[in-house]
């Protein structure tokens, strides 16, 4: 940490002095420092990112950091591996081995199957310390060795992989109750149930198990887990209950029944122990809100499917049939609109007909009264001529212009203004280019 | 994985470390503290970013990159640097022998058939999308290297990377069912790769990245402080990089080609696909040995193409591009306002960090002092190409058991901008003559709080010292050539200059005495502002004392002086 500088330091000057040595001349210049990012990166960063947060001083936090890490190494050494010996345990006859607890009688019972090789042999050196034959004829007990057999013959299995494998498989101690239907009303059912799983999970072929997860795992990952469990591979085997086949060679038909025996309940106990899997299983996925809320999100969702299928089709149906009422009405009203107009134009068209006679009437009329325009007795010729000339008017005039001719000749007696009519409507006509002049032979004089 | 949660817990974690690079990518793990590159399952440690698609099949790496020639439809490289940005502000220059990048509502996608069948059609994939398919391949070859399943890793990325790039390389990861730690600066990584050997010290030093890849070249200029790195300046660049190396192979080998033949192989793109990827070779090779064939079996119109170049050559013909490196290099230097000589280390990262010329070109703009770590210039030297995926496994390594949200505090702008010194801080002790020297204790930009120590020799005959605190900055001291040396040659001296402007670049020696000539710079420290003054009394003889300085968050100064060995000490604190 610290570098080293050959150049001495300088000696102190005569006369100088301050109080408690120290004389404080000024600070850091105010442009002294630049804010700026540090890399969140590397070992060092921890430790400072471990100061900033939790306001150490470099000196606090070395001795915290000190303590910590001299904590570690003792329980590495000890508290891992340190559980009161119960006399019971103690007094235990070494031929019962096959009904002991070993990982109890080397002080692992909180790690049981999870106890690492290194623990065990550590373990195992920590009792052997401890209960040594040898330490205890130093005592005065001589031939006190039982607890010492214990204690080997709990080794010997456990370092054994094998026959570490059979005790773990009939460790019952090991084993998590499922949870009462009373622990499974309260919040904490998805933790019980996943110890539960994850005790079993030590039988397992295959790993990673996946984990029982919580009330936010998705679908996929419930579906998974149950899958796992459902097709669930264990090693777990039942040779460590067998029963002892007795090695005389005598007896070769009795040695044989006890292996045949020992086969059949090792079958037998497999056979169990999978119903039991299998039944918890059961049980649990019964429990499991999640597989219920799926199961209500899928209908839900296959409902609303359905539902809205349903809807659309009902809905285009009532569409079609709108549509279709729509267009027959359309079609009836077009047929008596078309009947009403065709029946109005006929009586318009009479109308008009009958209004144009009366008009043609009126202006014939008109020249009748004007005595066609003669002073006294009209010529005959006289007479032909007008009435040509008004037939011409009245033929090339439009019905309304022999109406509106009409209107200024209804009520006109004397000859000339009748005359003036006449003529400003043939003057008219043949302004329109209707009529040519030559044609016009009375009106015109 | 549901939305919700936010990864695994940090005990089943599997963490590594993921260089995702515009060329090539590499992944890293740590063993037994010490870090580890992957090898895929092709063996490559170097997997070139590159996705290709054969009748629905997807290959990677080294495989996908042999499909640039013969399937440049259904590859996909260099698509790392769109990742988060518009379509409007990527360069596409490097796609053009690849699926071409396209403008989807602004943002970036390529469109290539990724499914098997005729009659399929091609699908639009989007930068993520493709970055997510990739990210996915190298966790399944980590986690088959592993047997475990990968979950989490921490990722490099380049130091101008904005937060929406961030946010998209995260999702990607997400996406591809992994955890993103922490994303960290490469240099930081490559700095924490060296750092973290374990014969390496932790000494306060500034040092200058220069990671150069295929198609860019990042420089940083990083000061290590007690192990806290703060990077000072960056400069990053798109033309001085290693494609630019290629091209210039591309070129030498295409002349010769058209030289012999009168066809230009460039002009087709399967010769040219053909010609870039053994100018690759080619280069690599001449990083290693100082010759190289290059051969090509049908290269264009059915010709095959044998030739060799060997390294002078090659040199020769790319100067303008290691030139161009160098400049890079100098001028980020001059952007964090510092000299060539306060660097103390060079680190030069990414896979053109092995040609060796450009080790030796930097080596001529440093002083000797400075130490250039590239495999050409130093026997120690970590493989350029690994630094980067080492740094991140490191660091992946170190935080893999904090809870995510720990992480994100701990890197929260609150905890990471500090204040840097500007001055250093430092005592004064004495040379043989008797003059002031100033000891640095604390370098300028140290992020505070600091805390340093130094041990300094008491005088000879001992008794009471005095320890003074002073500020100290360095500034260039320029020593002219000494007219000394010039009177002790005397007409020696005056020859060799008139034969010196005669001679334009003639041999050895008349170089070394052009370079006597040259004026000398060395870096000195000026003695500032005096912060304090303590006194240690009856030192012993040829004793040491201890000075430690400790500089708080709020800029005051705590100083502690002891002799070594000896109790009590002084103690004294300088208000901010």
């Amino acid at each position: 940490m610290a570098t080293f500088v050959s150049y001495p330091l300088p000696s102190l000057p005569e006369g100088w002095s301050a109080e408690k040595d120290f004389k404080a001349v000024g600070k850091i210049t105010a442009d002294g420092a630049t804010q700026r990012t540090i890399e969140p990166v590397g070992p060092h960063f921890l430790a400072h990112a471990r100061r900033a947060r939790h306001k150490r001083t470099f000196s606090e936090d070395d001795r915290i950091q000190a303590q910590e890490r001299a904590k570690n190494v003792e329980e590495d050494n000890d508290d891992d591996i340190s559980e009161p010996e119960d006399l019971m345990m103690l007094n235990r006859d070494a031929k019962d081995w096959k009904t002991q607890d070993h990982y109890k009688v080397l002080g692992l019972s909180k790690y049981r199957w999870k106890a690492t090789e290194d623990q065990i042999k550590r373990a195992h050196r920590k009792k052997v310390l401890k209960h040594h034959p040898d330490k205890k004829a130093a005592a005065g007990r001589t031939e006190d060795d039982n607890f010492f057999k214990c204690i080997q013959k709990a080794t010997e299995v456990l370092l054994d992989p094998v026959k570490r494998r059979q005790f773990d498989s009939v460790d019952e101690a090991a084993d998590v109750e499922p949870p009462t239907k009373k622990q499974l009303a309260t919040s904490k059912s998805y933790k019980l149930w996943g110890n539960v799983f994850k005790s079993e999970a030590r039988f397992s072929k295959v790993h990673p198990v996946p984990s029982f997860g919580d009330d936010k795992s998705s679908k996929e990952d419930v579906e998974n887990f149950y899958n796992f469990w459902y097709n669930f591979d264990s090693w777990r085997t039942f040779e460590y209950l067998d029963e002892d086949v007795p090695d005389d060679n005598e007896n070769r038909d009795q040695k044989r029944h006890v292996e045949r025996k020992n086969a059949n309940s090792r079958k037998k106990k497999k056979v169990e122990d999978n119903a039991r899997l299998r039944k918890l299983l059961d049980d649990c996925s019964a429990a499991d809100e999640r597989i219920k809320r799926f199961r209500q999100e899928a209908n839900a969702a296959k409902n609303k499917k359905r539902l809205d299928k349903e809807a659309a089709e009902k809905k285009a149906a009532e569409d079609a049939k709108a549509a279709k009422e729509a267009a027959e009405k359309a079609a009836k009203e077009a047929e008596e609109k078309a009947k009403l107009d065709r029946e109005s134009s006929k009586k318009a068209k009479e109308a008009a007909k009958t209004a144009v006679k009366k008009n043609k009437r009126v202006i014939r009329g008109s020249v009748k009264d004007a005595n066609y325009f003669a002073e006294g007795a009209a010529s005959p010729a006289a007479i032909e001529a007008v009435l040509s000339d008004v037939e011409l008017v009245a033929a090339k005039d439009d019905p309304e212009e022999i109406a509106a001719l009409a209107a200024k000749l209804t009520g006109l007696k004397v000859a000339d203004e009748i005359k003036g009519v006449w003529k400003e409507e043939v003057q008219r006509l043949v302004a329109a280019g209707k009529v040519k002049e030559s044609e016009i032979k009375a009106f015109n004089a | 994985m549901s939305e919700t949660r936010t990864g695994p817990a940090p005990g089943d974690r599997t963490a590594i470390g993921i260089t995702f690079g515009n060329s090539n990518s590499s992944i890293a793990c740590t063993v037994d503290d010490k870090a580890e590159v992957i090898a895929n399952e092709d063996g490559d440690r170097q997997i070139p970013t590159i996705l290709s698609y054969v009748d629905g099949e997807e290959y990677y790496g080294q495989q996908a990159k042999a499909f640039l020639v013969r399937n440049p439809k259904n590859s996909v490289a260099y698509f790392r640097d769109f990742l988060g940005k518009e379509f409007k502000s990527i360069d596409p220059t490097y796609n053009h022998a690849s699926v071409h990048p396209q403008d989807v509502d602004g943002s970036v996608a390529f469109t290539l058939k990724d499914k098997a069948g005729e009659d399929e059609a091609a699908s639009t994939l989007s930068v993520s999308e493709i970055s997510t398919r990739f990210l996915r391949r190298l966790v399944t070859s980590a986690s088959e290297y592993l047997g475990q399943k990968v979950t989490s890793a921490v990722i490099t990325i380049p130091t101008n990377f904005n937060d929406k790039q961030k946010a998209a390389l995260v999702a990607a990861a997400k996406a591809a069912d992994l955890e993103v730690l922490q994303l960290i600066s490469e240099p930081v990584a490559v700095v924490l790769a060296y750092d973290a050997r374990p014969e390496a010290e932790i000494v306060d030093k500034i040092v200058v990245v220069a990671d150069l890849g295929g198609t860019r070249s990042d420089v940083a200029v990083v000061a290590s402080r007690g192990g806290l790195y703060t990077i000072l300046a960056t400069a990053h660049d798109h033309e001085f990089v290693g494609a630019a190396l290629d091209k210039v192979l591309i070129n030498h080998f295409a002349k010769e080609f058209i030289k012999k033949h009168k066809i230009d192989p460039r002009e087709n793109a399967r010769s040219l696909a053909k010609l870039t990827a053994e100018s690759e070779a080619t280069k690599k090779a001449l990083s290693l040995g100082t010759n190289a064939s290059f051969s090509v079996e049908s290269l264009a119109e059915g010709i095959d193409f044998q030739s060799t170049i060997n390294r002078l050559r090659f040199e020769t013909v790319a100067r303008p591009v290691f030139e161009g490196f160098s400049r890079l290099v100098e001028s980020v230097i001059k952007k964090a306002g510092l000299d060539v000589l306060d660097v103390d280390e060079v680190i030069l990262s990414g896979g053109t960090a092995h040609t060796p010329r450009i080790a030796s070109n930097l080596g001529n703009i440093f002083p000797a002092s400075t130490a250039i770590l590239s495999p050409s210039t130093s026997a120690t030297a970590i493989n350029p190409s690994e630094l980067q995926a080492r740094g991140a496994a490191l660091q992946a390594s170190l935080i893999q058991e904090y809870e995510a949200e720990d992480i994100a505090q701990s890197t929260h702008a609150a905890v990471t901008t500090v204040p840097h010194t500007t001055n250093a801080i430092g005592v004064i002790s004495l040379t043989e003559s008797g003059e002031e020297v100033f000891v640095p204790v604390v370098q300028p930009e140290t992020a505070v709080p600091a805390r340093r120590t130094v041990q300094v020799a008491a005088p000879k005959n001992g008794g009471d010292v005095l320890i003074k605190i002073v500020e100290g900055n360095t500034h260039i001291k320029v020593i002219k050539p000494e007219p000394k040396v010039q009177a002790a040659n005397g007409t020696n001296s005056k020859a060799a200059k008139v034969e010196d402007d005669n001679s334009g670049e003639d041999s050895d020696d008349e170089f070394s005495d052009e370079e006597e000539e040259e004026e000398k710079r060395e870096k000195a420290w000026k003695i500032g502002a005096t912060l304090a003054e303590a006194a240690v009394r009856h030192v012993k003889k040829g004793a040491q004392v201890e000075v430690t300085i400790n500089v708080n968050a709020d800029l005051s100064v705590t100083v502690t002086a002891r002799e070594v060995g000896a109790k009590g000490g002084v103690r004294g604190t300088l208000s901010a």
